[in-house]
């Protein structure tokens, strides 16, 4: 190096530098791991390629704009057929009513908490990683609107997900999917407790260590059981699927899929509060009589 | 870029002379393209076109390395990485490596694949693509994040099929620049 002339000078060779990058780069890749210092950085990043996050969703949003304009010319039927639902639903609302009115004398009887409302936020989803291993997306609202981790993410039909990175304008959502998520859940039929967690591919999810003799139908419905304190009690979750005995294994193989559009929708709810809720000790779920129980698995 | 013409040694000379007369490629239009090559990557895509999708900002990085190594280098390619990590939710500094080690291999082989044509340099950039893509799953194994599908490897193979459109692309921007020159 030091005899080349001046002209073809360019610092210490190729290899040498690679070498310095890639450890750089593990050794980023293990803070990142192991401390906050590297999310800092990563919320700066992420800051400033907003702009460019908007500017590269703006042709989406136009075309979706366009949609709505040629939607509002229909707009006249799907006023009619609303106002035909709204009836309907009108009924159900009463009905409604006048049950939620039961519940809260009961639950005043029983000296149990009120459930505080939740508070809602409508996101839209802004992008979905390229990496489709990863099982996040990104939303359009972010701590600027009150958005903090371990907010819970809903559609119309079930739970989608957690917020678990917040940017001042945008949040990152893992979605009920990814591998090493858990949500706390019970079976609707027969409210046994256990634990569903994401299986990591094909948008499905898993019911692990449950065992053979486990009272599990496929079709059972998954709800949020509350447990935890991170999520409100009730929600959909998912629906199993496939069941799958195998006597060489101790536990049943049982596969689930979410009932939210994980990646369909555009439009999601966060709910707000969820992640600052107290965590009821007395939740009536937990001492609720329980039917059919012919297992001695409990689960958690 | 086009010449060896290995049945025509008529057109080597000419075609090596015009390539002399490329003007080196202005700052402006490299972080233009680097930027347009992070819009690209950031568009909101379905599944199968997810899957498909090349990582423009590796083919943009081995473009101008290639082309203009004295104005590239890692450092660049580093940063690219961080980047394309904060935007695909990964591990910080997984893009990086990757981005990193196809810097390298540009900036290695750039004399040897000047010297071929852009259809010709197909097999080369697919190769680098690849190895750039298993980095990026065996740091994303070691990191526990990954499931690894066969599949996504197709993204390294249209990236190479889009290597001579983009070849393309990039040259006729600097062609434009020079042709007053010419006159």
């Amino acid at each position: 190096m030091q005899t080349s002339p001046q002209f073809f000078k360019t610092g210490p060779s190729p290899l040498a530098r690679l070498f310095f990058f890639v450890l750089l780069s593990i050794s980023i890749m293990v803070a990142d791991s192991r401390s906050d210092f590297i999310s800092e950085v990563r919320r700066i990043i992420g800051t400033v390629i907003f702009p460019l996050q908007k500017l590269a969703y703006l042709p989406f949003s136009l075309q979706e704009r366009l949609d709505q304009y040629i939607a509002d010319f229909k707009l006249v039927e799907e006023i009619n057929h609303l106002r035909r639902e709204y009836l309907n639903s009108r009924r159900d609302f009463f009905r409604l009513q006048a049950l939620t009115s039961e519940n809260e004398h009961l639950r005043a009887l029983l000296g149990a908490a009120r459930q505080t409302e939740m508070q809602t936020v409508l996101a839209e989803i802004l992008y979905t990683p390229r990496d489709p291993f990863s099982r996040k997306i990104t939303l359009d609202k972010g701590s600027s609107r009150g958005i903090r981790p371990g907010q819970v993410v809903i559609d119309d039909l079930g739970v989608i997900g957690q917020v678990t990175q917040v940017f001042p304008w945008t949040s990152e959502v893992t979605l009920i999917t990814d591998k090493n998520y858990m949500v706390p859940v019970q079976i609707d039929r027969n409210s046994l407790k256990t634990v569903v967690s994401g299986a990591g591919k094909n948008s499905e999810l898993e019911l692990r260590f449950l065992s053979i003799n486990t009272d599990i139908q496929e079709g059972d419905l998954l709800t949020t059981s509350g447990i935890g304190g991170v999520y409100p009690a009730g929600l959909p979750v998912g629906r199993v699927t496939h069941i799958e005995y195998d006597r060489s294994h101790k536990f049943a193989r049982i596969i689930c899929i979410p009932v939210a559009g994980v990646d369909r929708h555009r439009q999601v709810l966060i709910l707000i509060d969820s992640a600052s809720a107290p965590k009821t000790s007395d939740n009536p779920e937990s001492y609720a009589p329980q039917r059919n129980r012919q297992t001695k698995n409990h689960g958690i | 870029m086009r010449h060896r013409e290995t049945g025509k040694p008529r057109t080597t000379g000419y075609e090596y002379v015009t390539q002399e007369f490329l003007l080196p490629a202005k700052k402006s239009l490299i972080y233009l393209s680097l930027l347009a090559a992070v819009l690209i990557n950031l568009m909101p895509f379905d599944k199968v076109m997810l899957a498909l999708r090349p990582d423009f900002l590796a083919l943009m990085l081995l473009y101008w390395n290639i082309h203009q190594p004295q104005q590239m280098g890692l450092g660049v390619a580093f940063l690219c990485g961080l980047v394309m990590d904060v935007i695909d939710t990964s591990i910080m500094g997984q893009h990086a490596i990757a981005y990193c080690l196809i810097t390298f291999f540009a900036l290695v082989l750039h004399r040897r694949l000047r010297l071929f044509n852009a259809f010709r340099q197909i097999p080369a950039v697919l190769w680098v693509l690849l190895l750039g893509q298993a980095v990026l799953f065996l740091t994303g194994i070691l990191a526990g994040t990954y499931i690894p599908e066969w599949y996504l490897l197709l993204a390294s193979v249209t990236g190479a099929l889009c290597w001579p459109l983009l070849v393309f692309l990039l040259g006729s921007f600097r062609k434009q620049r020079i042709e007053p020159d010419e006159i």
